[in-house]
């Protein structure tokens, strides 16, 4: 009985380790399972404090609303795909304010013309320094902050129109 | 129309493996000599048929055919043709199909160099082959077809990534493959033991050159990649326990302790549930191996193209190849046969402490590689798990079987004492603590330790002859006779582990090594490692498919010019990447390594090592392929069955 | 069409400009203090790069790793110990970023292995132990004849 056990073992092993195999198989054809993916530390804790060229965390606060914070570049080709989605989202009313991540404000300025302005407030994190205390790894990443300057939400990679319909509804709109 | 014939010779291949799957295990299962023998002939036409196949592949790489899709992601009209044909087993869809082509020149292998089995056994293996070749054909055809056309054609393909145009790309892949697909072979033995219920020491005997020989291409396997990156990556790293190449060290460590086990088969008839558990573990973890680095789970620099779908499709092939032979295992293992039995100090108890050893590492890298996988999967927590975890938890279990490595060829079968060969051992002992205080002047402890260690095992190999032929204490001619008169396979332990020894030795050594980042212009020197290192010039140079920049640097000690070094920095123009070419220069007691990275204002960025000991590392490793050649190429193993003297008047046939 | 689709997917979300993984480092990173910069070197030998594959922050030429490399030494010159840096980092990325797994609940099964290892490799060596077989006992019949020569 007992040597029959310890043979059975090794099969068990593999059977419980291609199910979890397949497990996570699925889940990366569903998204669910991402083994790239950095998870955000700031969720339902407090924004970080900070202050730049445009504005700080401090008029976050002040704002006393919900607020969605969109890290771009100009020199960032995905952030060129959500452009139109922010747009989007920023006629919806809901209140969009960016920061530009690694950027030359001229280079900043010009992209805003060309493919259109989403925030209501442009802030400029030339140092990154910033982006490291929210944690961001790439732009775009996009935040939703509520009106008591908690994190609610964060997404990595270019908004989809997908997520309008959420985003608004967190927004409080 | 060679992609197509390339394609057909795939679907001929399939056909072979099918009709070799199936008849030779029926002819097995019923005695059926006439389906038995039709295995080899089988064998061999499927290995023709993907030889064939995997010729229009390079042919159509070569020829710059852009319509094949393959040929237009990995190729281009400058590549340079060296890279044009070893880049058929750089893309994904091609290195399945080599998968497949070394898996079909095992079966023939073993029917052309089989004439020594049984007939059913060599039936069963080339049957078992069959089945394993058929489900990754059948993946190839399906999943990964190399040679799908695109239209309309472009007109120049994508080039491949720089960091594969290496001359290293020419050999680390087919020998690390040869080293993978060869387990199929002991797992083929294994599987066809559990079938006939019967496994004796012929059996050891058979399966041993088979395992030697994959064992040794996947030691040269690794020992190429790891050299690859050192001399690629530019900053003399050599191992980062990254997940891929740890799936390449479980097949070794198992494969290692299946070497070892076959012995004890042979010898003595023990630990034959051991050793059909480990040749069907070491071929399952290639397997796995495979499947982790192309399905996307994976986060690895050597990933493949991630594709779930095709992940799919390997994980039910996995699931059929390495579940149904562990099923196998779980109903049959008992029929295995009486085993011998031994003290547990003892030849057999040494190595029952090796597998113990190798096992628990093997276990311990497999845990630290799917961790993080399973507790984002499970716990959702994402950590990761990197060369200190590794450091921590493998070099505790590697020192017992640095001890145990000397000890073990020194004690014999069945029963034993363990004081009269460590006693044999003093003087090797005193060396290592000797070398081990030494070092520990100019290192810090570990390394220390680990060079303590390789020279225990260095000695305790040469140990191991001296004891063999008694020198000191017979006449010395006498010793020499001895010495002549000792099989191939004595000289191969021996070298095997005094391989080790030498490879450990390099890494320890390596903590010595020095390394300067520095920003100068021509005709500055820098001092580093007590050579002179002075830029002389900066130029350009151009490659086929890249534009590069090139400094040239004098290393100087003591007013000699040691040598001269150029390395260099190459933008490609089609893949829009740049890589640097490291340059090194060795003495094979270290290495001098230079490599360049930026331009600032006419001064150039450059970093500067001295690797001490690092050419030992895989000196070692091609030390201990050596020793298994030496115990490949032992005539003992060539034994054959038995066959029945038949009488010199003709026997009359009916 | 789907070479585009594969370059953009890599593009998603990646800091650019891409400098390549095997770009060496800028001696102007280094602290002038080589016992600090050699423990700043050992420090980032332990933090992942986030956005590589698997590579430490003092092995990746990408320009995050460079901004930690960058702060890992601001922190040592500022007279951090390396726990206090490292949760810096850990506040920021998560457990994620450490290289040497944390001691924690989740993590048990992985510190423990190779303990674990031996003890199941050391326990199937044991269970699949055959020992030999004691003699079967002598039936009656042999016990008299056992007795008999005994006597003799």
């Amino acid at each position: 009985m007992n040597r029959r056990m310890l043979l059975a073992a090794p099969l068990g092993a593999a059977v419980l380790g291609g199910g979890a195999f397949y497990a996570m198989l699925r889940g990366l054809q569903s998204g669910k399972f991402d083994p790239r993916g950095v998870p955000s530390q700031l969720i339902d804790k407090p924004l970080p404090g900070f202050t730049l060229a445009g504005f700080g965390s401090a008029d976050v606060l002040t704002a006393k609303r919900p607020v969605v914070i969109n890290f771009f570049a100009s020199w960032c080709v995905p952030c060129l795909d959500e452009a139109a989605t922010l747009m989007a989202l920023s006629r919806r009313g809901v209140p969009i304010w960016g920061i530009a991540y690694k950027d030359k404000a001229l280079a900043t300025a010009n992209f805003l013309v060309r493919n259109g302005n989403p925030y209501q407030r442009v802030a400029h994190d030339d140092a990154g320094s910033v982006a490291i205390d929210w944690g961001v790894t790439g732009v775009p990443e996009t935040y939703l902050i509520d009106a008591e300057g908690i994190v609610r939400w964060r997404f990595v990679g270019p908004l989809p129109d997908s997520a309008l319909d959420g985003l608004s509804k967190l927004a409080g709109l | 129309m060679i992609a197509e014939l390339g394609h057909f010779g795939l679907a001929i291949a399939i056909a072979f493996a099918i009709a070799q799957a199936i008849l030779p295990l029926w002819g097995a299962h019923r005695g059926d000599a006439r389906l038995m023998q039709s295995a080899p002939a089988l064998a061999q036409g499927q290995a023709f048929a993907l030889t064939v196949s995997f010729l229009c592949l390079i042919w159509v790489s070569v020829s710059d055919d852009f319509s094949v899709l393959n040929v237009a992601e990995n190729s281009h009209t400058l590549k340079p043709l060296l890279y044009k044909i070893t880049g058929a087993w750089g893309s994904h869809e091609g290195s399945i199909l080599f998968w497949c082509l070394i898996l079909a020149w095992c079966g023939a292998a073993v029917s052309l160099f089989g004439d020594n089995l049984p007939a059913s056994l060599r039936a069963r293996v080339i049957g078992v082959l069959a089945l394993s070749a058929c489900g990754f054909e059948l993946f190839a055809l399906l999943e990964s077809d190399p040679f799908t056309r695109l239209w309309p054609p472009p007109e120049n393909g994508q080039d491949m990534n720089p960091l594969l145009q290496d001359p290293g790309l020419a050999f680390h892949p087919p020998m690390l493959y040869a080293g993978y697909v060869g387990f199929a072979i002991p797992f083929a033995f294994a599987v066809a033991a559990l079938l006939e219920g019967r496994m004796d020491a012929a059996w050891g005997r058979w399966v041993r050159p088979w395992t030697l020989g994959a064992w040794c291409c996947l030691t040269c396997g690794i020992a190429l990649g790891s050299w690859w990156s050192y001399y690629v990556l530019g900053w003399g790293g050599f191992w980062f326990w990254d997940p891929v190449e740890n799936a390449s060290l479980l097949p070794w460590l198992t494969g290692t302790a299946l070497l070892h086990c076959a012995i004890v088969v042979e010898k003595r008839e023990a630990l034959k549930i051991w050793t059909v558990l480990l040749a069907i573990g070491a071929f399952a973890f290639s397997l796995s191996g495979t499947f982790l680095v192309r399905s996307g789970i994976l986060n690895s620099v050597h990933s493949f193209a991630n594709d779930p779908a095709r992940g799919v499709f390997i994980l039910g092939l996995l699931a059929l190849v390495i579940g149904g032979s562990l099923l196998l295992f779980m109903i049959r293992a008992p029929l295995l046969g009486a085993s011998g039995v031994f003290a547990p100090v003892s030849r057999e108890g040494a190595l029952v402490l090796n597998n113990i050893l190798l096992c628990s590492i093997t276990a311990v890298v497999l845990t630290g590689t799917i961790y993080p996988l399973f507790a984002d999967l499970l716990l959702h927590s994402k950590i990761s798990v990197g060369p200190p975890f590794y450091a921590a938890t493998v070099y505790p279990l590697a020192i017992p079987v640095f001890l145990a490595m000397a000890v073990g060829p020194l004690l014999s079968w069945k029963r034993t004492a363990l004081l009269p060969a460590l006693v044999k051992l003093w003087w090797v002992a005193l060396v290592a603590v000797l070398v081990g205080i030494v070092c520990a002047f100019g290192m810090s402890a570990l390394p220390a330790l680990f060079m303590a260690a390789a020279a225990w095992m260095i000695l305790g190999a040469l140990a191991d002859i001296i004891e063999r032929i008694r020198l000191f204490r017979v006449p010395l001619a006498t010793s020499v006779s001895r010495l002549i008169g000792l099989k191939l396979s004595t000289f191969g332990t021996t070298l095997g582990h005094a391989g080790l020894g030498i490879t450990v030795a390099g890494i320890a050594g390596m903590s010595l090594a020095t390394q300067e980042i520095v920003l100068v212009h021509p005709g500055q020197t820098v001092e580093l490692a007590g050579y002179q290192w002075t830029l002389r010039e900066m130029h350009d140079a151009r490659g086929s498919n890249y534009n590069a920049r090139v400094a040239t640097i004098s290393v100087m000690r003591d007013g000699h010019l040691i040598t001269t070094l150029s390395p260099e920095r190459r933008a490609f123009t089609t893949q829009q990447m740049t890589t640097t070419e490291a340059k090194i220069h060795t003495n094979l007691l270290r290495d001098l390594y230079a490599v360049l990275g930026e331009e600032r204002d006419g001064a150039a960025v450059l970093r500067l090592h001295d690797n001490t000991m690092a050419p030992l590392i895989w000196l070692g490793a091609l030390v201990m392929a050596l020793g298994g050649l030496c115990s490949l190429l032992d005539r003992r193993l060539r034994v054959a069955v038995p066959k029945r003297a038949v009488a010199a008047m003709g026997v009359e046939r009916a | 069409m789907r070479a585009l689709l594969i370059i953009a997917a890599l593009l998603f979300v990646t800091p650019l400009p891409v400098t390549p993984a095997w770009a060496i480092s800028d001696p102007a990173e280094a602290l002038p203090n080589a016992a600090q910069e050699a423990r700043a070197v050992e420090l980032g030998g332990q933090l992942r790069c986030l956005v590589c594959q698997n590579e430490s922050i003092e092995d990746s030429g990408a320009d995050l790793a460079r901004d930690l490399r960058h702060i890992v030494r601001q922190h040592i010159a500022a007279g951090e110990t390396d726990a206090q840096i490292i949760a810096w980092m850990v506040a920021r990325y998560g457990d994620f970023v450490r290289l040497r797994p944390p001691f924690r609940l989740s993590t048990a099964l992985l510190w423990a292995s190779p303990l674990l290892a031996l003890l199941l490799a050391g326990g199937l060596a044991l269970g699949l132990r055959r020992r030999a077989a004691p003699p079967p006992p002598l039936s009656d019949a042999e016990q008299q004849r056992l007795a008999h020569l005994l006597e003799e």
